[in-house]
């Protein structure tokens, strides 16, 4: 039996709400309204068993958490929990005094997304007015009030030209941190992912740049990269491990053991509302399903890489071949690894909202 | 209505450490000692870092109040080590910390 060690780390989703409507979002298809949201008194309690049983940093996220009016409630448990507190926002829907308010209450970091380096590009993804500009003045008051900020670059075909221009926005900006990260094709990315992979030679080309910018720009701005694992050989230590120290919440309290586990639609998840952090961390099915090596196929449990890929990402498996037990088939050891580039017919991205199915590709 | 000038923060210098460098942790660069693994831990932006207990003895003696020669020459008097060779590994260390903006300089004397 494989050894469960206390978590590290939860990615709170704490609504689905949100005002932009990107095509690649990682939330779920079916997203949920404001009334399945768990209440401010679950997510303190929630926050408190995840300090007891260890968890070092959370990331509230959504949709966007700003839209959540106890924002600063929930920043101030964590605080009181001594728990690294990061704030992943769009930065469209919040003012001066609202971050003011969220840093008075122990925010620790704050993560601005920008869909592009440009206005231009920025509304033509998230599809909101005058988003740019409302983004640059978040990142602006966040350097302002002395917060640290990382600007979050989600890369595809529609804006990986502009991957230098969002290093010199980075720098422009005075952010500590740029992640350069490039979708990951679950959820609504799966969906219009032939609208949004880019080609192999501009990833390549992306590579090349990043790899040379971020060992010039060593000590003046961190540059993380998440590369696009469809065109690589080996696939990404996804999670760190399934079960190993993360977990994610949805909005209405489900704990899943990554932010993309609802696509495997063969796991079902335990609720906060319903039984302890502890019980659902160390003994639900979803958790202890892929765990360790032993649900591995012979492929991966064989392989000299098994400790440092994990076999990789169980819903990338789930989503390409039907069964989230296969080997990643990012991996060039994977029998579908030429299934992962075939791609659907190239149609019109289908935009991320609240309340409308959307069509399957 | 008057139009404020946009917000422009001066443009980050790579840090450079040397001996008379007074290191600090920044606000955000957090060392706690976590009570349930029983271990110090260094918890920063999307990062947590596991230190051993000679990196240790260095970050918590990044105050800013003293310079990387001063908090060497604790450490040498705690290790009972050569001076020179305690400098350099410390400089050598918090240049990487640096590089990774998790070490910052306190400019002014406190």
């Amino acid at each position: 039996m494989t050894r469960i060690g206390p978590p590290l780390g939860i990615l709170a989703e704490l609504t689905h709400r949100c005002p932009l409507q990107c095509g690649y979002c990682s939330n779920p298809l079916e997203l949920l309204k404001a009334n399945r949201e768990l209440t401010t008194q679950d997510w303190i309690s929630t926050f408190q068993q995840a300090a007891n049983l260890g968890v070092l940093q959370v990331h509230l996220s959504g949709g966007e958490p700003t839209l959540r009016k106890d924002l600063d409630q929930i920043i101030a448990c964590l605080a009181g929990n001594g728990i690294y507190s990061n704030l992943i926002t769009a930065g469209v829907s919040f003012s001066r005094e609202d971050l003011a308010r969220y840093q008075q209450a122990g925010l620790d970091h704050i993560q601005i997304s920008f869909q592009g380096a440009t206005a231009e590009t920025t509304e033509l993804v998230g599809h909101l007015n005058g988003a740019h500009e409302k983004k640059r003045n978040a990142a602006g008051w966040a350097v302002e009030l002395g917060l640290p900020l990382t600007i979050n670059a989600p890369i595809h075909k529609l804006n990986i030209h502009e991957v230098p221009d969002f290093v010199a926005l980075a720098l422009e900006l005075g952010a500590e941190r740029l992640e350069i990260a490039n979708v990951q094709y679950y959820g609504w990315a799966h969906l219009n992912r032939a609208a949004l992979l880019p080609s192999y030679d501009a990833v390549m080309a992306q590579v090349d740049y990043v790899h040379d910018i971020r060992e010039r720009l060593t000590g003046i701005l961190n540059i993380d990269f998440v590369t696009p694992d469809y065109y690589a050989d080996y696939p990404k230590p996804c999670m760190g491990g399934w079960g190993a120290d993360a977990m994610a919440i949805t909005p209405d309290g489900q704990v899943l053991p990554c932010h993309a586990a609802q696509t495997i639609t063969s796991l079902q998840f335990e609720r906060v509302t319903e039984k302890s952090l502890s019980d659902i961390w160390h003994h639900s099915d979803a958790f202890n399903r892929y765990r360790g090596d032993s649900w591995m196929p012979e492929t991966c449990r064989s392989c000299e890489r098994k400790d440092i890929d994990f076999g990789g990402c169980r819903c990338q498996a789930f989503a390409v071949t039907g069964s989230a037990a296969e080997t990643d088939p990012a991996c060039v050891k994977s029998p579908f690894h030429a299934e992962l580039r075939r791609l659907p017919e190239e149609k019109p991205i289908q935009r991320r909202v609240i309340g409308k199915s959307p069509q399957p590709a | 209505m008057l139009l404020k000038a946009p917000f422009r923060p001066p443009a980050r210098q790579k840090l450079i450490i040397g001996p008379h460098t007074r290191p600090v942790l920044p606000r955000h660069v957090r060392l706690q000692q976590d009570e349930t693994r029983g271990k110090w831990v260094v918890l920063a932006p999307e990062k947590v870092l596991w230190p051993d207990e000679i990196s240790v003895g260095i970050l918590s003696r990044c105050k800013g109040n003293r310079s990387v020669a001063a908090l060497s020459q604790e450490l040498a008097a705690a290790y009972d080590a050569p001076i020179d060779q305690v400098e350099a590994d410390v400089i050598e260390f918090l240049q990487e910390w640096a590089d990774r903006l998790l070490i910052r300089e306190e400019r002014e004397p406190s």
